[in-house]
């Protein structure tokens, strides 16, 4: 096994571990999106509006509460100063990165999981056996751009004083492309004002750019940005 | 009860490197600060030495210098044989530092702590378990969430992630601070072990006395050079007032 797959492993394994530990992801991002998610719903109300906007509000969801994953993500790297430990161990950064994007994708994915759930219930979306074939793929290709530029910027400003203030500002514009994809993706398969699923599908071309893009930068940029 | 392998504290050095740090006339600016000017050490295998100096006089930035974090703007570096301006990620590596924090997570146990830092690198579980029996943690305390620790324990886990890690040098900045007398006790004890078992220790320390006893050399950073009292100016200047 190479040292960045070995470090990624035992990087990922480690988060995840935290993670299941502490039970925060469970307690506190899942219902921190959902009560988003309702709130939407009692401030639209309506439901002709709800079923229209349904697609954005799931993916606006997403990235809200990816935004408090990263920030728990680094937050348990430097109470005790790790990430430091880690760049002082000499341990190779793109394991480090793909080790930490792992572990926030996989918490992802089970979020997108639950809202996409949520939203069938609350804003009264269906979805066939093709359009759920189409948000898999969405949730699967946006999960790898989301968690890449999550730990990118996650590790940029985990060193800078006032971090929860700045991570938002420096990852949500930057978002946008993954957000717009997304959710054109998921308009089609929940057939939106009858939009068809076919029509969903060229978008994830966009998502697969992103993703490609910020996964290979991620890895190579992400040792200087910590070692700054 | 399982058969654990015997743990080489300070790693498996290279025999043929018996000069573990070189230095030679090394300065370091951090901002405009000139936080090394003209520094010159030399650490053989097997010492611990003291670094002992007031604030901000440059014992943080010569240990960071030895684990090669810092930028060396001038002079010569060289660290178990490499140099450590060009072979910087090999030196981190090889040596550990373990400062004001400890680099533990408080929601995993001692034993998943250590079982990651050794991960890292590679090694086995065997390993990892020596490294937990050196430091006396294999016991009850193996399955304690790092965060419900005392200060002492878990300067007691940091040292064992160095060990897992099979750091060949031992970087330890202010290792006393924080912990109340019987960490401290414990603490000493670890570290005269250590040597006594072979590792190369640098120690900054305020604590002269306490840490003064466990070294084998003491050396003074003042103002960014090193003074050995035990032969005069290692720099052959005097420091700057």
């Amino acid at each position: 096994m190479t040292p960045t797959l070995r470090v990624a492993r035992a990087i990922a394994a480690k988060d995840l571990r935290v993670e299941w530990r502490s039970r925060v992801v469970t307690n506190q991002v899942l219902p921190f999106s959902a009560l988003v998610m309702v709130l939407f719903a009692f401030a639209l109300d309506d439901d002709g509006i709800t079923e229209r906007v349904a697609p954005g509000l799931v993916w606006l969801a997403v990235l809200f509460s990816l935004v408090v994953l990263v920030s728990r993500s680094y937050a348990v790297e430097t109470a005790d100063g790790a990430l430091d430990q880690l760049r002082s161990s000499g341990v190779e950064p793109a394991g480090i990165f793909f080790g930490k994007a792992i572990a926030l994708a996989v918490q992802l994915l089970v979020l997108q999981a639950v809202l996409a759930g949520l939203a069938v219930v609350l804003y009264r979306a269906s979805i066939g056996a093709e359009g759920l074939a189409l948000f898999a793929s969405a949730a699967l290709l946006a999960t790898v751009g989301l968690a890449s530029v999550g730990t990118l910027y996650g590790g940029l400003a985990a060193g800078v004083r006032g971090r929860e203030t700045l991570l938002p500002l420096l990852v949500l514009p930057v978002l946008a492309p993954v957000l717009i994809g997304a959710t054109r993706c998921t308009e089609s398969a929940f057939g939106v004002e009858g939009v068809e699923t076919s029509d969903g599908w060229p978008w994830l071309g966009l998502l697969a750019i992103f993703a490609v893009l910020f996964s290979v930068f991620g890895a190579f940029a992400y040792g200087p940005l910590i070692d700054e | 009860m399982t058969d654990v392998p015997t743990v080489r504290l300070g790693g498996d050095v290279d025999p043929g490197v018996d000069e573990v740090v070189s230095l030679r006339d090394v300065v370091v600016v951090l901002g405009a600060f000139p936080a090394l000017a003209g520094a010159s050490l030399s650490v053989r295998r097997g010492e611990m030495l003291l670094l002992a100096g007031p604030n901000g006089a440059g014992k943080t930035t010569l240990l960071r210098t030895c684990a090669g974090l810092t930028r060396i703007e001038r002079g010569e570096g060289r660290v178990l044989g490499l140099d450590v301006r060009r072979d910087s990620a090999d030196v981190r590596r090889r040596t550990g530092i373990v400062g004001h924090s400890n680099g533990l997570y408080p929601d995993l146990t001692v034993a998943e702590n250590v079982n990651f830092w050794g991960r890292t690198v590679g090694a086995t579980s065997d390993e990892v378990e020596a490294a937990l029996v050196r430091m006396d943690l294999a016991g009850r305390l193996r399955d304690v969430a790092a965060g419900r620790l005392s200060a002492g324990q878990k300067r007691r886990t940091a040292l064992a992630a160095l060990i897992a890690r099979r750091a060949e040098l031992w970087l330890l900045d202010e290792p006393h601070a924080g912990l109340d007398a019987a960490g401290r006790d414990e603490l000493d004890a670890l570290l005269g072990a250590a040597v006594a078992a072979g590792a190369t220790v640098i120690v900054a320390s305020h604590e002269l006395e306490r840490a003064g006893r466990l070294a084998t050399r003491r050396v003074d950073v003042v103002g960014g050079r090193v003074i050995d009292r035990a032969d005069g100016a290692s720099d052959g200047r005097e420091p700057r007032s």
